[in-house]
Parts: C-alpha cells; structure tokens; sequence
C-alpha cells in the first residue's frame, strides 16, 4: 500500500474548494460545509476503493453526497419537530388540513387572501442575478429543515422516498412540508421580486 | 369545485407524486377556470428551475473557497490519520 496510497493533501488542495462550495449549495451553512469536507477527506484515506486512474473528484463528491445526508439525518432526528409541531400527530393516508396556512387564503379557503402576480421574469444575466440573489436570501428565512427539504427535493437529486428516509420524515409528512416550504418561498419572492422592480 | 386552498396543495404535490385521475381532473377543472391558481403552478414551476440554477452556480462560484483556517485544520487532521 504506502507509495500507492494517493495523497490526501493533493485532494485537499485540487478539489477543496470544489468540495465546500458543492457542499454549501446544499447545506446552507459554511461550518458545516468545512465539516462534511474534512470528514470526506478523512474517509476517502481509510477508503480502500479508489482506483488511482478513476476521477478523483467524481469519487469524492460521492462520499461527501453520503457525508451531507448523514448530517441531515443527525439533525433530523435531534430537532425531530423543528418548526412542525403539528405535523407529527397527521395519520399517513389522509391529508390534514394544513395549520398555519391561513394567512394565505380567504376565510372559507375558497380563494387566494394575496393574489399571485404575474412575475415579468428575469431577463438577461443581470436580472437573473438578482433572481437568485433574492431566492436565496428567501430559503435563508425558512425554517432550516424545510429549506433543505426543498433544495434536495428540487434539485432532484435524490427522491422522495429516500430523502423521506433519511430525514426520518413519513412520506406525507414531505408533502405537508414542500408544500410550506413552496408557499412561504413563493410569497417571499413575490414580495421582494416584485418589489425590486 | 375545489377551493383555492386544496388546488394549491395538489399543485405543490404534482410536483412531488402522480395524482390519482380523480385528483388530476378536479386539479385540471379548477385550473381552467381559476388565473390564481395558474399563476401559482407558474411560480413553482419557475421556484424550481431557479433552485437548481441556483446550485449550479454555486458549486462553479470561484470566489467561494475554502476558508484558510478550515484548510490548514482539515490538513492537520489528514496529516494525523496518513
């Protein structure tokens, strides 16, 4: 082994800065994005698997996936109702009616208190700047939990069922949550996107 | 007739599981009589596509880098373990 071993110091300084910022995207937290990638590296030493000719940042990014969903699952379950209180009483085949959701809606719910604009989308790289600035700025002010839930479950990475599994959430309990997540998103840039123009 | 309320949460579960025909055609039904609602799917339809842009750029930002500090300690720590 000891001459073949690759040097973890080479990762470290070739796909460091690749590994923390894919990491940032989907955690949101940079201290815990220096962690996952210190973690990552230190697996991939005692790993017995790489192939010297494979990519090495193929291979990394693939442990540090597994280092990120750990971590989601940790805080899953010491913050199990984190933001959710009622949520965890809901049976998983029928739909609750959600609480907290009525400021969006008209007393009978029949229509929208706020009516959804139109969004005159953003145009040209500027414009589209500003976009994610705002969208990013608005998952900030979520609840963490329902942030990340929805980063993972749009960006599609992973699906429903595992992230469910993973999150130590029942499957209708992720509806319940996107569907927040998306309400209170949405408003947030309807406020702020339609402001700034 | 499903009220706004229900149709935004099937909206936002379409996007997450198949509905059932039954759901598809009272969710089609209220959409074509209800702007809101259009606007709504619209919105997350565009939440969604932005989301992934959004990551994207900022896995391929060259200015977010690992901090000096976070390095030289992740470096020790690898140092420690080779």
């Amino acid at each position: 082994m000891g001459t073949e071993r690759p040097n973890a110091h080479d990762w470290l300084n070739e796909h460091g800065d690749y590994l923390y910022r894919f990491a940032l995207a989907r955690l949101r937290d940079p201290h815990q994005a220096e962690d996952v990638v210190q973690e990552t590296l230190l697996a991939a030493i005692q790993s017995p698997t790489f192939e010297g000719k494979s990519a090495a940042r193929t291979w990394l990014t693939g442990i540090l996936k597994h280092k990120i969903i750990d971590l989601m699952r940790k805080q899953a379950r010491e913050k199990p109702v984190e933001n959710l209180g009622e949520d965890s009483a809901y049976g998983s085949d029928s739909l609750p009616d959600e609480p907290g959701m009525d400021e969006f809606f008209t007393g009978d719910d029949r229509h929208w208190a706020d009516k959804p604009q139109r969004w005159g989308m953003p145009d040209g790289e500027l414009e589209q700047k500003q976009f994610l600035a705002i969208l990013q700025n608005c998952l900030d002010r979520l609840p963490k939990k329902l942030a990340m839930l929805f980063t993972l479950r749009d960006i599609q990475e992973e699906d429903n069922e595992k992230i469910c599994k993973d999150m130590a959430i029942t499957t209708t309990n992720a509806w319940v949550m996107l569907y927040r997540a998306r309400m209170g998103l949405r408003k947030c840039l309807e406020i702020n996107w339609l402001g700034h123009h | 007739m499903l009220s706004c309320k229900q149709a935004s949460r099937l909206i936002s579960q379409s996007l997450d599981r198949p509905l059932s025909w039954r759901e598809r055609f009272s969710l089609r039904l209220h959409l074509a009589l209800c702007d809101m609602c259009t606007q709504f799917r619209h919105h997350l339809y565009t939440m969604r596509i932005a989301v992934r842009q959004l990551t994207r750029r900022i896995e391929q930002d060259e200015g977010l880098v690992l901090p000096q500090e976070a390095r030289n300690r992740i470096a020790e720590s690898i140092a420690g373990k080779q």
